[in-house]
């Protein structure tokens, strides 16, 4: 099995918090890793980090064995990582087909090119991919008016078109509804298998982590609490007190007067 | 001159007094953007007022120290009057409009303030009467500084201590930061807004007029104060960071010291070296010297847009009746209209130009006179010094200008939104200082003249169809653009940039070419409108040709891809009215404001609503 991602010792660090502290983990081809924490676990500029968005105070980062620490979102891109993001972040003014031509115009190298009319180029391509994740249907309605759920599938369709190797989905599949959620991470796991990518999401329905990840990393205020297959983790003590508290009563945060 | 150390201290001292005024124009900018989000553009005027105003109450109140200063306090405070009342009669009706309209307010307000201080105290320039006190000049190792210039020097400190007080040791001040940086948040706090954003108002306007006031003595009073200064304040601004009044004295102390060194070193235009300097700070850090990034970075023109629709038949039949119209017009009209329509034609293509980065690249131009201008300049200079053919100088014209605007653009895609704007007026003033200073090269205020079209070109009908195929042929071109691969490239870089680069798109790469297509065409009509007048004067590149252009798009609506067609021809002929009567920047102020209280849309916009459905494609 080749190592997708690498992550060693990464460290960041938003004044004096400490967002992201020391956490290592690897992911391999054909996987699904999952990663959950609670809110301000640190998941969020996890993903950042290892998607170029942020820098890094400590640690490296190795995508397909290249060390990725510094590089720009647009070049960590060109290494094969297809990214979706926790607030979707779609093209407004273009409807789904040209969201997702717009992916494949720039894997091409066309977005310079003042000669031919998008309207023709990569036209099967782009339905292919929307075929794939669901919303064909919807190709020609503008991204602007669409269900959150629905633009969570076009993320999904933009981030496969530059055929990646890895895929960073940052919670796929909020604000779908449960029958919605598993259809979508039962075609994740489908694409994973079928095109031996790597896929490292991050999700809140722990019915969605525990089904269809192969491993999961568990983080708190910004430290990796415990790693695993499903039922390791499952059992591990100390993500059943974050998760669940330790049946201790709190202390008075509230008084009876 | 003989250089000693004396005069290399004066020289200093008097770039630091140079910068007191610099410094309260901008930290009042700063302070009213931060608050309202309107750049306010009407600020140099306020200056220029405040300059205005003092110099007759000193002159009304009797001969004494007593007068002058007081003089000089009662003129900031007049100002700071007059800026609430353009505030509450004007800006507190628009607030909830797009941020361009409520800029273009305060431009309709810079041309009204122009004209009325014209009418007002006359078009002479004024010389400032001398301080009280201060009258007198000290001598360092044998260089004489005035006395007045180190009154000037302590101003400014004192009034950043003044201020830096008021803001961090106030409730008011706290309550101005709170709504700096969140507005929204401040309101839903029960913070009134509307006292506020008045107060705030009124001491940004009372700043400019005392920064205009107190520079009376040593620079007198003119009627090009008003846009001079409020291009060097952007400078100010965007060098300092936006939001830092610290920064904001930094960058004026050293726009004022470049100002002052500058002349020993290239007399011809010390804006040259203004742009050197700003051009590093932005290279080595985007958000000015102490500006915080991501301060203000919410800040964006626009929403989101329609889908992009190709031309209906009918609309397309539209086009064809216009094409006949305008290639039989030579039959129907005299030569006078027809000289009107080849203007048209040429605005239409410069503001079809603008709209291309303002519209799908969503990149707002408040310099587009530099690339228009420009092109004009290219091929008169060309003609002028090279005797090189008009075929020749209209090809090379708008390259001339896409390599302008790529080097401009290379600096100005570091921003974006309203600081993006600012930094292209900057850079086109520039290149007006250029043109307007380096009189040997340009001619100067005197322009260029005989610059005559060749020989088969030179028939007035002939003329006008070469002037047609080419613009239109631009249009059509742009429009053609905005279909391709790179106009819907520019329209992913606009709608959102953490998108544009998870996908590998370079944004500011694009966007930089972006600049340089707009400027090629904009070249083109500049290149071709030199020869339809014979001449080139720098009004051409001045900041006022910059917001025609402005105003030709939103006139015609930002939303249409025709609107800027429409805005040109209604604005030609709106200009050729108005432009014979004496007061008609007055006139033309009044009709900028009224328009955008009355239809926020633009012409076309408007016409759009009531009519789209009626051109939209049948089969969609």
């Amino acid at each position: 099995m080749t190592k997708l991602l690498e992550v060693r010792n990464l460290a960041k660090a938003f004044g004096g918090i400490q967002a992201v502290d020391n956490v290592s983990f690897e992911l391999e081809a054909g996987q699904l890793l999952a990663m959950i924490g609670p809110n301000g676990a640190g998941k969020s500029t996890c993903f950042n980090l290892i998607n170029g968005q942020l820098y890094p105070d400590r640690g490296g980062i190795t995508i397909l064995g290249q060390r990725t620490n510094g590089r720009k979102p647009r070049d960590v891109w060109k290494l094969g990582v297809g990214r979706t993001f926790q607030i979707t972040c779609t093209f407004s003014s273009m409807t789904v087909l040209e969201n997702v031509q717009m992916a494949l115009l720039s894997y091409h190298k066309q977005t310079r090119s003042l000669f031919r009319k998008v309207r023709r180029l990569y036209v099967n391509e782009s339905m292919e991919l929307l075929e794939l994740v669901g919303i064909a249907a919807q190709s020609r309605r503008a991204c602007g008016v669409l269900a959150y759920g629905d633009l969570k599938r076009v993320e999904l369709a933009v981030a496969l078109a530059n055929r990646p190797k890895l895929l960073l989905m940052d919670e796929p599949t909020a604000g779908m509804g449960p029958a919605e959620r598993s259809q979508l991470m039962e075609l994740t796991s489908a694409i994973v298998r079928t095109r031996k990518i790597g896929v490292l999401f991050t999700e809140h329905d722990m019915d969605v982590v525990f089904t269809h990840a192969d491993r999961i990393i568990v983080l708190n205020r910004g430290e990796l609490v415990a790693q695993g297959t499903p039922s390791q983790v499952r059992a591990n003590v100390k993500v059943q007190e974050i998760y669940l508290g330790t049946g201790k009563t709190p202390g008075t945060a509230f008084p009876t007067s | 001159m003989d250089r000693t150390l004396g005069f290399y201290i004066v020289q200093f001292l008097t770039g630091l007094a140079d910068a007191s005024a610099l410094f309260l124009v901008a930290c009042g900018l700063s302070l009213i953007f931060g608050v309202s989000r309107i750049v306010n553009l009407a600020h140099g005027s306020f200056y220029m007022v405040g300059a205005y105003v003092a110099y007759y109450l000193i002159g009304f109140f009797s001969e004494g120290g007593c007068a002058f200063w007081a003089g000089i306090v009662l003129a900031a405070v007049v100002v700071g009057l007059i800026g609430v009342g353009i505030e509450v009669l004007l800006l507190r009706r628009l607030y909830g409009a797009p941020e361009l309209f409520m800029l273009f307010a305060t431009f309709g307000v810079v041309l009204i303030m122009q004209d009325l201080s014209r009418w007002l105290f006359g078009a002479e320039d004024l010389l400032g009467p001398r301080a009280p006190g201060l009258a007198g000049s000290v001598n360092i190792r044998g260089t004489l500084l005035p006395q007045y210039d180190l009154a000037l020097i302590l101003i400014a400190p004192l009034i950043l201590g003044v201020l830096w007080l008021l803001l961090n040791r106030t409730r008011w001040g706290i309550l101005v930061r709170a709504a700096t940086e969140d507005r929204e948040m401040s309101d839903a706090l029960g913070v009134n807004q509307t006292r506020l954003f008045t107060s705030v108002f009124f001491l940004g306007s009372f700043l400019a007029g005392l920064g205009g006031a107190i520079q009376l003595p040593k620079g007198g009073a003119n009627l090009l104060m008003d846009l001079n200064t409020i291009a060097e304040a952007f400078v100010v601004v965007v060098v300092g960071g936006m939001g830092s009044i610290p920064g904001a004295y930094l960058a004026a102390v050293i726009i004022g010291e470049l100002g002052s060194f500058g002349v020993l070193v290239f007399p011809e235009s010390t804006l040259v070296l203004m742009f050197l300097v700003m051009a590093v700070v932005l290279v080595i850090r985007p958000h000015g010297l102490l500006g915080q990034a991501g301060a203000g970075a919410h800040v964006a023109f626009r929403a989101a847009e329609a889908v992009l629709q190709p031309a209906s038949k009918k609309l397309k039949l539209l086009g064809l009746a216009c094409l006949v119209l305008i290639l039989v017009m030579p039959v129907l009209v005299g030569t006078f209209q027809l000289v009107l329509l080849t203007e048209i034609a040429l605005f239409a293509l410069a503001s079809m130009s603008l709209y291309f980065m303002m519209g799908p690249g969503g990149m707002v131009s408040f310099g587009h006179a530099a690339f228009f201008g420009g092109g004009a300049y290219a091929a008169a200079l060309l003609v002028h010094y090279l005797q090189t053919p008009m075929e020749l100088a209209v090809l090379l014209a708008p390259l001339l200008v896409g390599l302008l605007a790529l080097i401009i653009g290379w600096f100005c895609v570091r921003l974006s939104g309203v600081y993006m704007a600012m930094l292209t007026l900057a850079f086109a003033q520039i290149c007006w200082s250029i043109v307007f200073q380096w009189g040997e090269v340009t001619g100067g205020d005197d322009g260029l003249l005989s610059i005559w079209p060749s020989q088969w070109a030179s028939d007035k009908i002939v003329f006008y169809y070469l002037t047609m195929i080419l613009s239109i042929g631009g249009i059509l071109v742009l429009r053609y653009f905005i279909f391709t691969p790179f106009g819907y490239t520019m329209r992913a870089c606009r709608d959102s940039a953490l998108r544009v680069d998870s996908i590998g798109i370079n944004l500011a790469r694009h966007q930089c070419l972006a600049f340089a297509v707009a400027g090629v065409f904009a070249g083109l009509a500049g290149g071709l409108y030199v020869f339809s007048k014979g001449s080139v004067f720098p009004d051409e590149m001045a900041i006022p040709r910059s917001f025609d252009f402005l105003f030709m798009v939103l006139l015609g609506g930002v939303e249409t891809l025709f609107g800027p067609i429409a805005g040109a021809a209604a604005f030609t002929w709106l200009h050729d009215q108005i432009s014979r009567t004496d007061f008609w920047q007055l006139i033309l102020g009044c009709i900028f404001v009224l328009l955008v209280v009355a239809f926020p849309q633009g012409i076309v916009g408007s016409i759009n609503v009531r009519w789209g459905r009626f051109f939209a494609n049948q089969n969609h």
